[in-house]
């Protein structure tokens, strides 16, 4: 019998199959922008699952995340140069569970920050989440403290910490060491706040202003820094180390 | 003798963590402290009621004390906004953990809230930043800092103030990273499944204590709503916060601070590989 016995399985698989290529097109996506050819590795990309709280479900979800993505979780790691120039460069990617942090993700970040400290390099992280990762409950609550130390710890050594916002950029990332960047940029009209829209909808029990929370609303609001579509990412950045004495090594 | 308890369920601790008889910030301040002083504002051009700070003398020593602030009554929780802190709140918390660094003052703040202030306003002056800023802040504050969940802890409004050296949670206390409301809403769709996200998401005392995310247990041995129980409570928490500060305050600050980034630095569910190599270079399609 043939596999795909009606034209609905041949369609689902199709679906699934694309699902899988668009995820994997996204997986450290925006670091591949802005490194020279050939230039960034990935680091510590070999972690096992967590599932501290033995919650129901959530191993076959990180399994499915795993399978897509080709990740192991929400964050990438690595080493990269831009225009010769050495950083270190975290990406979040929306597709693994909203790019949500949870222990991995935590440890991931922190251990970037600590990297990037012991090698006296740049760090820029790319953010795209959700907040906490739910099914980690207060571990993940936890790693708001734990990459927020890390990252405040390596600015006090002198490191330049560049934070990029990308949509969405809500909750616990935000909270934490999203925001905490020596200089914020954002992506143009991406969702950056700390809680979600449809939360201060429920509370304020009207319906929010079109692009409040965007990114435009948030430099207006003093948050960002600069707007920079990802084409002019790559030169933005440049410049920045450049003016922080950054050289090609 | 602690007598044995009847099994309690965490759905039901969530009640009495946030029942409206159970003692709230200031009644730990009279209980605990002289000569107590509130100090407002954020300096940067506002004053909000849902946190309250200020300088007090424990046991002779001068100390900082932050807590979040929700009423008895409607009246004053409208006043206070239900503990919800919004970012002007956390600047004043932040305004004064400086202040007692300045001045080498221990700093024990006590958590009860349902979260940070989810409004407009609250998004529009920096929330996020705002919480952000004070969580890297406390992480190296050089002066000890304690932490007592008093009733809910819920998710970056309550490690805004909670990032410390000891972190202790009364027994019916509860700490999670999103009220079990906001969980079964955001996992489920449903915020009724409230009872169901309450037994999955381990946010009891016990098990906080067991994961090893809070560090002792204060306990209720009889309600605290009544006289006698809280009088028994606080006798408990003044020892152990006597004992723990002044071993705290001996130690050596750069120490205190190294030992406080360890702590939360292994907070993870598995250890992560120390030396990791691969170096494996991803397939760029450039």
């Amino acid at each position: 019998m043939n596999m795909f016995s009606n034209k609905r399985q041949v369609l689902l698989a199709y679906r699934k199959l694309r699902t899988k290529n668009k995820m994997l097109s996204m997986t450290g996506r925006r670091l591949r922008f802005v490194s020279d050819a050939g230039t960034f590795s990935e680091m510590y990309g070999d972690f096992k699952f967590n599932n501290p709280l033995e919650f129901p479900e959530y191993e076959e979800k990180l399994e499915e995340g795993y399978k897509n993505s080709g990740s192991n979780d929400a964050a990438l790691v690595g080493r990269g140069k831009i225009n010769g120039i050495d950083f270190i460069g975290v990406e979040l990617n929306k597709g693994f569970m909203m790019g949500s942090m949870g222990t991995v993700v935590g440890e991931k970040v922190t251990l970037a920050c600590e990297l990037a400290d012991s090698l006296n390099l740049p760090l820029i992280i790319f953010s795209a989440s959700g907040g906490a990762r739910m099914q980690e409950g207060m571990f993940s609550l936890m790693q708001m403290a734990k990459t927020s130390a890390a990252v405040e710890k390596f600015k006090e050594n002198g490191g330049l910490y560049i934070s990029v916002l990308t949509h969405p950029t809500t909750g616990g990332v935000s909270a934490s060491f999203a925001t905490l960047g020596d200089i914020i940029l954002a992506e143009p009209n991406a969702l950056i706040g700390f809680a979600g829209p449809r939360v201060i909808e429920q509370t304020i029990k009207q319906k929010l202003p079109a692009g409040f929370q965007r990114s435009e609303f948030q430099k207006d609001h003093g948050l960002v820094d600069k707007i920079v579509p990802l084409e002019e990412m790559k030169e933005t950045l440049y410049k920045i180390l450049k003016l922080h004495g950054c050289k090609e090594l | 003798m602690k007598e044995k308890k009847k099994e309690i369920s965490a759905y039901q601790r969530v009640q009495t963590a946030r029942h409206k008889d159970r003692p709230k910030v200031m009644d730990y301040i009279d209980a605990l402290f002289d000569d107590f002083i509130e100090l407002s504002g954020d300096r940067l051009g506002k004053e909000d009621l849902s946190l309250l700070g200020g300088i007090a003398s424990f046991h002779g020593m001068p100390v900082t004390v932050i807590g979040h602030r929700k009423g008895k009554n409607l009246d004053e929780n409208v006043k206070y906004n239900f503990g919800m802190t919004s970012p002007e709140g956390y600047r004043k918390a932040l305004r004064l953990m400086k202040q007692a660094e300045k001045f080498n003052r221990p700093v024990i703040t006590f958590i009860d809230t349902p979260g940070a202030y989810p409004g407009m306003e609250a998004e529009e002056n920096g929330q996020s930043i705002a919480i952000a800023t004070n969580i890297a802040k406390m992480s190296n504050l050089k002066v000890p800092i304690i932490s007592i969940v008093t009733g809910e802890g819920s998710s970056g409004g309550a490690l805004a103030i909670g990032v410390s050296d000891r972190i202790w949670m009364l027994e019916n206390a509860i700490y999670a990273v999103l009220s079990p409301e906001g969980f079964a809403s955001i996992l489920w769709k449903d915020s009724k499944r409230v009872k169901e996200a309450c037994e999955v998401m381990n946010i009891t005392a016990d098990s906080l204590k067991k994961f090893g995310i809070v560090d002792d247990v204060i306990s209720e041995v009889k309600p605290i709503t009544s006289e006698d129980g809280f009088k028994m409570m606080i006798e408990e928490l003044d020892g152990k916060l006597e004992k723990e500060l002044s071993s705290l305050k001996k130690m050596d600050k750069e120490d205190l601070v190294q030992k406080r980034y360890e702590k939360y630095r292994h907070i993870e569910g598995e250890r992560a590989p120390k030396e990791t190599t691969n170096g494996e270079v991803l397939k760029w399609a450039d």
